[in-house]
């Protein structure tokens, strides 16, 4: 067996945990812990880097699997990557770093624990996009719970308690039905290995039940409409990183779940509940677009959009086309960058200014200049125009959807007006126009870390979104690979019928 | 003669039991002596145990006693968990002035019942050692003596368990009515046709079993008693007596009933459900730790009992694994209890965490570590516990019970959520003592890590348990 290189980039980030636990942390504000964390994610980060360099594009297989015994005679600790997943895990990788420098704005006390949450939180992110068991699998999505139930709840706002349970609770009930859907595939087939689970295939008989199961558990961490209400509530009492890596990286698990698990291993039942699914992701796309316009918190406003761009995320998925599919994979890596901006930017003035609200603000441009660039290329990566990497997945899926069904891409359409009014409105009444508030005008400009931060967002941002290819070529044997399977388990399930 | 081997250790440790009655009676404040000397004893008991445990199944005196497999595992743990209980409490004891020589010969005599509960293979033998175990608990569980509570959990404890040993006598004598034998293989032998009296027998024997592991219906008690009871006393409670009556009613369940499976399954799965849901939900009010862990140890043992409900050996087997787990967790939580000390005064109520976390990082940490553990979430060794269970329960297709089972682990997550966020939101309060002996922060070390680093080799327990069958 070579170099375990997905172990260790899930390891990596706990050692550093570890390592920040039992360093003794001197007064000096915790740097030494800080320069620790930062140090190491970049290092998972550069060694992802290196994964993706040595990835088989063209292959189709799963590479770099590591398969050892764990539960004794049943199941395997199993990880792998293929095409969909290496794009997830460079985001979290890449994300993490991000947020590590942000520290520095948001959080006053206990810095050393806040870091090891984070590093904690990326082994468990890092863990669900590699793990090819689905008890592994499980076990990372769940464990993430941990550590972001206590960085809302000791780092989060004034209602951070009702958040922080209503994060946990709304999640941890969705995943159970999962679990009952996981062990009952064990005992049907045999195996919860993801790979075996696709040469074998399941039932058609068992694939409603699975399906669903596994929806309730995808749909509130999406979040699907109607089971959205945590997300504005969890984003807005987090702190600034908080909400990075909510929006960033866990709403993404639900998307990755949807393509591999529910395409993968429930093509029959994906099919009969497609329409179920275009209609709650037509809900979430109009719906929360216009709840979006009316909130007067910005990281609220950020929140529902995050819904509805997800709701985007899933029709792609459920168009079944290489385009819609490759489009919503594209999409969550965009939105992945591009909320993660659009929360930092929020953070950058409310840690100035100690408020969120929309009506406070106004004039930035003329205090803030090069706040006012950033925040309007982020806002435009938001809304999808052609050049930034929104554009760029908001079309293909449109694309994958009006060849499967007009009406639904013409109603979506309608979504993509709607986000560019409230995206446009917000930057508006924040940057430009006059000044009401005399406090703003002592409000500094961007400072040395903040630039890093956020300018590392703006080139991915503007490069992939002028030059797809990169991102495409991973993608692509992988998502066709999905999609043959697909077809080819719905074709034999329509012969044995006949 | 040749049998008294197997023996060994039920004979050594009714000859310490003696022996320290006497070292007591003559020589003065002997107190501390005789529970040092009973610990040792207790971890000599262990290694005479795990010396028998390699041994195939045996039977002893005309087949009423039986060693196997389930009753060398079960009464290793046993004795391991009552070695840490006395370690944990030894200071606690002292500092409420609880330390007299009665204590540590009372918890030895209830182990002794216990042994003789897990190995009996006959009614009488059983009810021996349940007895013998039942009557050493009355007295523990009134040993603060001066203590309002302590007393009213005695009395309330000796008057609800006599009437369930009550019924399961009764229970005891139907079944040797209908089946003309006391002995479990005899009587397995001979109830091979339906009848309504050995119905009525395994109801009887059902509830009384119910009674002693704390399940619903039969669980009134366990609040007041876990309250009432001196903390190291209700620690014993939540573990040893567990044990035994699980592993008992695994016993009666898949040797003289096992032809009647369809006759108790209901029952079980009843009593399951009704323990996972009264047990979740009753818990969100309390404002007692001692008390809420008394309602989290009902839904436990629902867990637990969802595993034999299934019929089968993967059933059985996961409810072992629970316990064992189920009693690394009380053991854990416990130990941050004792640790809640200031100026010689023990804090039992859920404000007094507030803030915890604050000024006392690592018990917090472990606290933290051990209620996400009980409430199942992964990756910590509770979710192992509950993975087992239910693995096996839908193996069986019985889907009503795994989802009722899952859906009370969310409200139960509620209130070890609660807790949490007292430790970790909330306002700091005064700082406890951080002083504490050896024994306590070496249980709370080892079942910290036990419960934090299970997922790196899982398949520990589960290899040994799998040598258990029933079927």
């Amino acid at each position: 067996m070579n170099f375990p290189i997905l172990s260790s980039l899930i390891l990596l980030p706990t050692i550093g945990a570890l390592f920040i636990l039992f360093t003794k942390s001197s007064s000096r504000k915790y740097q030494s812990s800080k320069y620790v964390a930062l140090f190491i994610s970049l290092a998972n980060f550069l060694l992802s880097l290196y994964l993706w360099y040595v990835f088989d594009k063209n292959s189709v297989d799963f590479q770099f699997v590591e398969n050892r015994e764990w539960l004794s005679g049943f199941i395997n600790y199993k990880v792998g990557i293929d095409g969909i997943s290496i794009l997830f895990v460079i985001l979290t990788t890449f994300i993490t770093p991000i947020c590590i420098i942000s520290v520095n704005a948001t959080i006053t006390n206990r810095l050393k624990d806040f870091l090891i949450a984070i590093l904690i939180m990326e082994t468990f992110m890092i863990g669900v996009f590699c793990s090819l068991d689905l008890v592994v699998f499980y076990l990372f999505f769940e464990a993430g719970l941990i550590p972001m139930f206590l960085i809302i709840g000791i780092w989060g706002g004034e209602r951070r308690v009702y958040s922080a349970f209503k994060f946990f609770l709304y999640t941890l009930l969705g995943s159970v039905l999962m679990l009952v859907a996981i062990i009952s595939i064990y005992w049907i087939t045999g195996t919860t290995d993801v790979e075996k689970l696709y040469e074998l295939g399941i039932n058609a008989e068992y694939q409603n039940l699975l399906w669903l199961a596994f929806f309730s558990s995808f749909a509130v961490k999406t979040p699907m409409w109607p089971v959205h209400t945590w997300l504005p509530d969890a984003h807005v009492e987090a702190p600034t990183v908080g909400s990075v890596l909510l929006a960033a990286i866990l709403l993404k698990m639900a998307g990755y779940g949807f393509i591999r698990f529910s395409l993968g291993l429930f093509p029959i039942a994906s099919e009969n509940f497609t329409m179920l699914v275009y209609i709650l992701s037509l809900i979430a796309i109009i719906y929360t677009s216009l709840v979006a316009l009316m909130q007067e918190d910005m990281k609220k406003l950020i929140a529902y959009s995050s819904v509805a761009h997800m709701g985007f995320v899933t029709l792609g998925i459920f168009t079944m086309t290489q385009q819609g599919i490759e489009g919503s994979i594209f999409q969550m890596i965009s939105h992945g960058l591009v909320s993660a901006a659009l929360f930092l930017s929020v953070g950058v003035v409310y840690e100035r200014h100690h408020t969120r609200l929309i009506n406070k603000y106004g004039g930035l441009v003329s205090i803030m200049p090069r706040y006012a660039i950033v925040f309007m290329v982020f806002t435009l990566g938001a809304l999808g125009l052609p050049g930034t990497t929104g554009f760029i997945g908001e079309f293909l899926i449109l694309m994958g959807a009006f060849e499967k069904n007009i009406l639904v891409a013409m109603i979506a359409s309608l979504g993509v007006i709607l986000g560019a009014a409230y995206m446009l409105w917000l930057f508006k009444r924040v940057v430009f126009g006059e000044i009401n508030n005399q406090e703003l005008k002592s409000m500094k400009d961007l400072k040395t870390f903040e630039i890093i931060t956020l300018s590392a967002l703006v080139i991915p941002i503007l490069f992939f979104g002028f030059y797809p290819e990169p991102l495409m070529n991973s993608i692509e044997a992988s998502v066709e690979n999905t999609l043959n399977m697909y077809n080819f388990d719905l074709i034999n399930n329509l012969a044995s019928k006949d | 003669m040749e049998n008294f081997q197997y023996i060994l250790p039920e004979i050594f440790i009714s000859v310490s039991i003696m022996l320290f009655l006497l070292v007591g009676v003559f020589k003065k404040n002997s107190a501390n002596l005789i529970y040092n000397l009973s610990n040792i004893s207790l971890v000599i008991l262990l290694a005479l145990i795990i010396n028998l445990s390699s041994l195939d199944t045996i039977y002893l005196f005309n087949e009423s006693y039986l060693i196997d497999n389930l009753s060398n595992y079960m009464k290793i743990i046993l004795v391991g968990s009552g070695i840490f209980v006395m370690l944990t409490g030894s200071k606690y004891i002292q500092v409420i002035n609880l330390n007299k020589i009665e204590y540590p010969i009372l918890i030895l005599s209830s182990i002794l019942g216990m042994m003789i509960m897990i190995s009996s293979n006959d009614l009488i033998v059983f009810y021996m050692g349940l007895e013998l175990q039942s009557l050493a608990l009355y007295v523990l569980a009134s040993f603060n003596r001066d203590n309002l509570l302590s007393t009213e959990s005695g009395l309330k404890y000796f008057v609800l368990s006599a009437l369930s040993s009550g019924l399961l006598l009764y229970g005891c004598s139907l079944t040797y009515g209908f089946s003309e034998s006391t002995n479990f293989d005899q009587i397995l032998i001979n109830s091979t046709e339906f009848n309504y009296g050995t119905t009525f027998g395994i109801v009887f024997i059902l509830v009384g079993l119910a009674f002693k592991i704390s399940a619903v219906p039969f669980h009134m008690w366990a609040p007041d008693v876990y309250q009432g009871s001196p903390t190291s006393v209700t620690l014993f409670f939540a573990i040893l007596p567990k044990i035994a009556a699980l592993s008992v009613f695994i016993k009666f369940l898949y040797t003289p009933f096992a032809n009647m499976n369809d006759q108790w399954q209901t029952i079980i799965v009843f009593i399951s459900i009704a323990s996972m849901i009264f047990g979740a939900v009753a818990a969100i009010g309390q404002k007692n730790l001692k008390r809420l862990i008394a309602y989290s140890s009902i839904s436990h043992m629902g867990y637990a009992l969802a595993g034999l409900a299934t019929v089968s050996n993967q059933g059985i087997q996961s409810s072992i694994t629970y316990i064992s787990i189920y009693l690394v967790m009380n053991l854990a939580f416990f130990s941050c209890l004792f640790m809640l000390k200031r100026n010689d005064k023990y804090y039992e109520n859920i404000e007094d965490l507030s803030g915890l976390s604050k000024k006392h990082p690592i018990l917090s940490f472990s606290l933290l570590i051990v209620l996400f553990s009980l409430a199942g979430i992964p990756p910590l060794a509770g979710f192992f516990a509950k993975f087992y269970v239910f693995l096996a329960v839908i193996e069986q297709s019985m889907y009503f019970l795994a989802i009722v089972g899952l859906l009370a682990t969310v409200v139960a997550a509620f209130y070890y959520l609660r807790i949490i966020k007292i430790i970790y939101f909330d306002p700091e309060k005064e700082e406890y003592e951080t002083s504490h002996n050896l024994g306590l922060k070496i249980t709370l070390a080892i079942s910290t890590i036990f419960i934090l680093a299970y997922f790196i080799y899982p398949s520990g327990i589960t290899e040994i348990v799998s040598k258990i069958t029933m079927i």
